[in-house]
C-alpha cells in the first residue's frame, strides 16, 4: 500500500478538496488538515458546509457567514494563519446574480419564487456555491491554501457535476422552448417545435396552472441575461479543480458502504483527470498488543471463566479479542480497496472514543494524519 | 401489541452513516411477519434496497424482494421522479405514458426541468407516489399494502422533504399541484404516519436526532420511535468499567489474572491491555450519556445490536426479529 504523505500535500497544494459520503468525519478531517497547514506556516482558510455545532464553535464560527473569520488559538510561530467560514448558499447565489445581471433584472430574479426555490434547495446548488466560493477565496490572493469540505452528497456525481449540471440546465431545451415565443428571429426553429410545443404548454398549464407557468417563463427570461456569466464561471471552476496545485482527498471510514463510495469517488476523479492526493481512512481501530491473537485471548478468557479465575482478566481478554477482530475486519475491507486501487496513497486515522470539538483535538487528528498508516504498511 | 397499531406509513430516516436503509429493510420484514404485505420504498436513486437484498437494481416496479417469517411478503420500489410524474399524469389526467402529450413532455426535458427548478415539486411527486401506495385499495376494498416503509432522505433534509405543502406553497398558491400536495400532506400529518429516527450512540447522530425530533414536531409531522443502531454490549463488569474510566484499573490484579490463565504478563502488555480497557470504558460512558440524552425525548426507543460483519440477508432477519421482540412491529 502506498502511504499518503499528508504534510507534503499540505505544504504544496493551493486548493484541497475533501470529499466522501456522509458520516465519515469529513468535516473534522478538513478542519484538522487546515489547522495543520496553518501551523506549518501557510496562510490557510477552511470552507465548511455544515459543521457540527461544537466543532464550529471551536473554530469561532457561530452562524452562516460568507466572510472568513480568523480562528483564535492557532500557533502562528511558523508565519501561518487559519481562517474559517461556513457557506451561506443563498447569499453566495444572490451575489452572483447581483454581479452578473443588470440591476433591474437582478431584482426581478431575486424576487421570483422559482429563483428562491432554486437558490435555497436546488439539488446541486450547495455544491455549485461551494465551488464558486472556493474560486473567490483562491482569487482573493489572501491565502496560500484553501481547504474545502464538500456537502455529504450520497452520490459523488452531484459534487463534480454541479457546475456542469447548472450549465446544462440553463442551456436546456426546456428553457429554450420557454423563451422561444419571445424570440421572433428563430422562425425555422419555431416551426419545428410549435406543434409539440403547443401540446406541451397545454399539458403544462393543465398540470401546474397558468400562474406558475408564467412565473417560470419570467424567471427564465430574467436569467437568460446572465447565462453567459454562469457558463463562464462554471467552466472556470471546473478548470480550477483540474489545475496544478489542486488536490482531492477522499475520506472514508473502514466500513463497506463508505469504502464503496470512496472507490466510486476515486474512479470518478480519475475519469475526470482530477488530481487525487489519496484516501484518508478515518476511525480505524488498532491494537498495540500484537502478540496476543484473538484465539489465544478467547481461550484464556474461557479457561479463567471455567476455573473461576479473575473476572477482570477474563473481561479484558474478551475485550482485546473483540478489538483485534474488529481491526482485522476493517483491514480486510481496506485491503479490498487497496487491491482494486493499488496506486492510491492511503493514510489511516485512529478511532477516538468521542467527537473532536476543540483545537487540541483537531491538532491530534492532524498529527495522526501525518504520522498514521504505519500500522498497516509495517 | 405493537407500538404503532394504526400506522400504515413508516418513514425511516437518520444521519448519514447510521445505516437507515438497513433499519428500514428490517422494519419492513418485521411488519410483514405473520402474513402481511409490506412495500419498502426508496427515493434517492441509489439502489440501497437492492444491495441489501442481494438483488439486481430495482426497476420502477413493485417487486417482491423477500419473504417474512410466518409467511408475509416484502415488496420493494425505487421511486424515480420521472416515472412518478408519468404515473401521476396517468392517474389524474388519463394521459397514457406512451401517448403524445406524455412523450412530448419527456422529449422537451420538461420533467428534468420541473424536477430541477423546483425541488419541492420533485418531492411532491416522490411522496405522492408513496401516498398512493398507502391509500391504494384492492378490488374488494381492502388496502393493497398493510404497511408502507419509506427509506427517507437523511435527517438534515427530512423536514424539507416531507413538508411539501410549505415548499410548494411558495411556488403554486392554487391549481392542481397545490391540491395534490395538500392531499399528500394530509396523509403525512395523519395518525396513519410515523416518522422514525435512526441513530448511533455517538455525539453527532444523537444531536441530529434531538434536532430532527424538534424540527418534525415544529412542522406538525408525527414523530414515531427512535432506533439506536449498532449497539455494542459493555464487555467489562460495571465496577471495572468505572475504575477503568477513572484510570485506576487494578493492573496488578489484571497481571495476576493473565498469569492464572497461563499467559505471559510483561508490564508493557498489561499496560497496553489496560489502555484498551480505558478506551472501551470511555466509549461506554459516552454511549451511556447518549442514551440518557435520547431518553429525554420520551419517544419509544429500540436498540439493534452491531452485527459483526456487514449486514447480509441473515442479519436483516435477525434485526427484524429484534424489532418485533421490542414491539416496534
Amino acid at each position: 500500500m502506498k502511504h499518503l504523505d499528508i504534510d507534503a500535500t499540505l505544504d504544496s497544494a493551493r486548493i484541497l478538496v475533501c470529499c466522501g459520503s456522509g458520516g465519515v468525519g469529513k468535516t473534522t478531517t478538513a478542519a484538522a488538515l487546515a489547522l495543520r497547514a496553518a501551523e506549518r506556516g501557510r496562510r490557510t482558510v477552511v470552507l465548511t458546509i455544515d459543521p457540527a455545532r461544537r466543532l464550529a464553535q471551536s473554530m469561532g464560527l457561530s452562524e452562516l457567514d460568507n466572510t472568513p473569520l480568523r480562528v483564535v488559538g492557532v500557533d502562528d510561530s511558523q508565519g501561518g494563519s487559519l481562517d474559517a467560514m461556513m457557506l451561506d448558499m443563498k447569499r453566495t447565489f444572490d451575489e452572483i446574480v447581483l454581479t452578473h445581471a443588470e440591476p433591474s433584472k437582478a431584482q426581478a430574479i431575486l424576487a421570483n419564487p422559482f429563483y428562491q426555490a432554486l437558490s435555497s434547495s436546488f439539488a446541486g446548488t450547495q455544491e455549485y456555491m461551494a465551488m464558486e466560493k472556493l474560486g473567490q477565496l483562491q482569487a482573493s490572493g489572501d491565502y496560500d491554501l484553501v481547504v474545502v469540505d464538500t456537502p455529504p452528497t450520497r452520490s459523488a456525481l452531484d459534487f463534480l457535476d454541479a457546475p456542469q449540471r447548472l450549465t446544462t440546465f440553463l442551456d436546456g431545451r426546456m428553457i429554450r422552448l420557454l423563451l422561444a415565443p419571445a424570440k421572433a428571429g428563430g422562425k425555422a426553429y419555431l416551426k419545428v417545435v410549435s406543434a409539440g410545443f403547443n401540446v406541451f404548454t397545454g399539458v403544462l398549464t393543465k398540470i401546474i396552472g397558468a400562474g406558475v407557468l408564467q412565473d417560470v417563463s419570467q424567471f427564465v427570461a430574467a436569467l437568460e441575461t446572465m447565462f453567459g456569466g454562469f457558463r463562464e464561471r462554471a467552466q472556470a471552476t471546473y478548470d480550477l479543480l483540474k489545475a496544478p496545485g489542486t488536490a482531492f482527498v477522499v475520506v472514508a471510514a473502514p466500513e463497506r458502504d463508505a469504502l464503496r463510495e470512496a472507490a466510486y469517488f476515486v474512479e470518478r476523479l480519475a475519469a475526470e483527470r482530477m488530481p487525487l492526493a489519496g484516501l484518508v481512512v478515518n476511525r480505524v481501530h488498532r491494537s498495540a498488543v500484537t502478540s496476543l491473537t484473538p484465539e489465544t485471548s478467547l481461550a484464556a478468557a474461557q479457561s479463567l471463566e471455567q476455573s473461576g479465575g479473575s473476572p477482570l482478566a477474563a473481561a479484558v481478554l474478551r475485550l482485546h479479542a473483540d478489538r483485534v477482530q474488529l481491526a482485522g475486519r476493517e483491514q480486510r475491507l481496506e485491503q479490498r480497496f487497496v487491491s482494486a486501487h493499488p496506486d492510491v496513497p492511503v493514510v489511516e486515522v485512529a478511532a477516538l472514543p468521542g467527537d473532536v470539538h476543540d483545537l487540541a483535538g483537531l491538532r491530534a487528528v492532524g498529527a495522526d494524519l501525518a504520522g498514521g498508516s504505519q500500522a498497516l504498511s509495517a | 401489541m405493537a407500538d404503532f397499531p394504526g400506522v400504515r406509513l413508516h418513514v425511516v430516516n437518520g444521519k448519514g452513516g447510521t445505516a437507515k436503509t438497513t433499519v428500514a429493510a428490517a422494519l419492513a420484514l418485521a411488519l410483514a411477519s405473520g402474513g402481511k404485505r409490506v412495500l419498502l420504498t426508496e427515493v434517492e436513486g441509489r439502489q440501497g434496497i437492492a444491495q441489501l437484498f442481494d438483488s439486481p437494481p430495482l426497476p420502477y416496479e413493485e417487486r417482491k424482494v423477500a419473504v417474512a417469517p410466518g409467511g408475509g411478503d416484502v415488496h420493494a420500489l425505487a421511486i424515480d421522479p420521472e416515472q412518478a410524474l408519468l404515473d401521476y399524469l396517468h392517474l389524474f389526467y388519463k394521459l397514457s405514458p406512451n401517448g403524445i402529450p406524455a412523450r412530448s413532455l419527456r422529449r422537451m426535458g420538461a420533467i428534468d426541468f420541473a424536477t430541477t427548478v423546483a425541488p419541492g415539486m420533485r418531492d411532491v411527486l416522490l411522496t405522492g407516489k408513496v401516498k398512493e401506495a398507502v391509500v391504494r385499495r384492492n378490488k374488494d376494498g381492502s388496502p393493497a399494502y398493510d404497511a408502507v416503509v419509506l427509506d427517507a432522505p437523511p435527517t438534515g433534509r427530512i423536514v424539507r422533504f416531507l413538508n411539501i405543502s410549505h415548499e410548494v406553497g411558495g411556488l403554486a398558491k392554487v391549481g392542481p399541484i397545490k391540491t395534490q400536495s395538500d392531499n399528500v400532506m394530509a396523509v403525512l400529518r395523519s395518525p396513519q404516519t410515523a416518522v422514525h429516527l435512526v441513530t448511533l450512540l455517538e455525539e453527532m447522530p444523537v444531536q441530529e436526532t434531538i434536532d430532527g425530533v424538534a424540527d418534525l414536531t415544529a412542522a406538525q409531522l408525527p414523530v414515531g420511535g427512535v432506533v439506536v443502531n449498532a449497539v455494542r454490549e459493555p464487555l467489562l463488569p460495571p465496577a471495572d468499567l468505572v475504575a477503568a474510566e477513572q484510570g485506576r484499573l487494578d493492573t496488578t490484579a489484571l497481571a495476576t489474572g493473565l498469569k492464572e490463565a497461563g499467559l505471559d504478563a510483561p508490564e508493557p502488555l498489561v499496560q497496553a491491555l489496560g489502555q484498551e480497557a480505558l478506551e472501551h470504558a470511555q466509549r461506554v460512558a459516552l454511549e451511556e450519556h447518549g442514551r440518557d440524552t435520547l431518553a429525554r425525548l420520551e419517544r419509544p426507543s429500540y436498540e439493534l445490536p452491531l452485527l459483526p460483519d456487514a449486514v447480509d440477508l441473515g442479519g436483516l432477519y435477525r434485526l427484524a426479529a429484534s424489532l418485533r421482540e421490542q414491539g416496534m412491529a
